[in-house]
């Protein structure tokens, strides 16, 4: 395995535990990906640009939530299986107390002045993180025709028209590979985006 | 098929684990069907209240399954539910990825890599225009995020939690005066 360019010196686990941790617990709304690019590539540069996308499209691609396979796939480069097992227990711990005291409560919560209102505003909020990691990915791999139109197929398919995700994969990532394939070549000493 | 509620559960969520391909969402329909059709453990409307719920915990938004689980029964029930669905899913990602990393430079890594990044990137934005959709066609709603991606761009440190809670105190402020 490829040594990673950043972290010279082993990211303790308890940093690990506790950067999951709170994104899991404060991450209402979702935008957990965005946020994890944030601790990870720009504050704590754990991981290169170009190795977290590298690690999202697996985790696009894979069956699972994107946010958990994305926590295995950033505690393994960090500090392989234990730092697998850490993250995702940690990304889960928070949830996994509040979804039940929020079960237990919910009837008193939803008759709180401006309840549904608040996690409306943080749900579309977080959307705008997605939005800005979405267009972050899409800047470092639209340097192709083939890239481009792939994006925007994907796009059109199902954010516009809502079509089932299996088929449109089916179809589209074989496409996108082989059109990849003839550039794949020189590819050996691509900068970080 | 055991009788017993727990077996039973983790029966149910366990094969959901390896189906939710695209993320949370992908499970929602399957599970409905299974916990209310199939083993009528909730009637329709005792599953929607779990559902509205699961969508105001923060996380990884697939915390439905241990709501689930905790209603059945109990910690035990929440705890089985939770690795039920989240353990299948991430131990074939841990493996996938040990596989991925170890072929990195490759020719066909790299053309698998390049392939499925626009495919990636266009299921991100999707997934915001899906979540976007769900709140209904609230211009509000489509001006939050873009203004909250803005500015991210403006300022790409911004602390998330400042964002999130500058967005709940807009729709606040909004519901209040529009009533």
């Amino acid at each position: 395995m490829q040594k990673p360019a950043t972290s010279p010196t082993p990211v303790p686990l308890f940093a690990l535990y506790k950067l999951f941790f709170a994104v899991g617990l404060f991450s209402f709304g979702g935008g957990l990906t965005a946020w994890f690019h944030r601790e990870v590539v720009l504050v704590r540069q754990w991981m290169t640009d170009e190795e977290f996308f590298s690690g999202y499209s697996l985790a696009q691609v894979l069956p699972g939530v994107n946010s958990t396979n994305m926590a295995v796939y950033i505690g393994q480069h960090v500090r392989g299986a234990i730092g697998s097992v850490t993250a995702l227990a940690a990304l889960l711990t928070g949830p996994f107390v509040v979804v039940i005291v929020a079960a237990v409560t919910y009837n008193r919560l939803v008759e709180l002045p401006g309840f549904s209102a608040a996690m409306a505003g943080i749900a579309t909020t977080a959307v705008g993180m997605i939005f800005r990691l979405g267009m972050a990915s899409a800047k470092a791999s639209v340097r192709h025709v083939p890239s481009v139109l792939v994006l925007i197929a994907t796009f059109v398919a199902i954010g516009l028209l809502q079509w089932p995700l299996m088929p449109v994969l089916a179809v589209l990532a074989p496409l996108s590979i082989a059109a990849a394939w003839p550039r794949a070549a020189d590819r050996t000493d691509t900068p970080a985006a | 098929m055991s009788d017993h509620p727990l077996i039973s559960l983790i029966i149910v969520v366990a094969p959901l684990s390896l189906l939710a391909i695209g993320g949370a969402s992908a499970i929602y329909a399957p599970l409905q069907h299974q916990v209310v059709d199939v083993y009528q453990w909730f009637s329709g409307r005792e599953y929607l209240e779990l559902f509205a719920i699961a969508r105001v915990t923060p996380g990884p938004g697939s915390m439905l399954a241990t709501i689930i689980g905790w209603r059945m029964a109990g910690l035990a029930g929440a705890l089985a539910a939770t690795l039920a669905l989240y353990v299948p899913s991430t131990t074939l990602c841990f493996f996938a990825a040990r596989i991925w990393n170890r072929y990195r430079g490759s020719r066909w890594h790299s053309a698998i890599e390049s392939g499925l990044r626009p495919i990636a990137a266009g299921l991100m934005i999707s997934g915001g225009v899906t979540i976007l959709r769900v709140e209904g066609s609230n211009p509000l709603a489509w001006a939050m995020a873009l203004g909250a991606c803005a500015l991210l761009i403006w300022r790409p440190l911004l602390h998330p939690m400042i964002l999130l809670a500058g967005g709940a105190v807009v729709f606040v402020a909004v519901h209040a005066v529009t009533g």
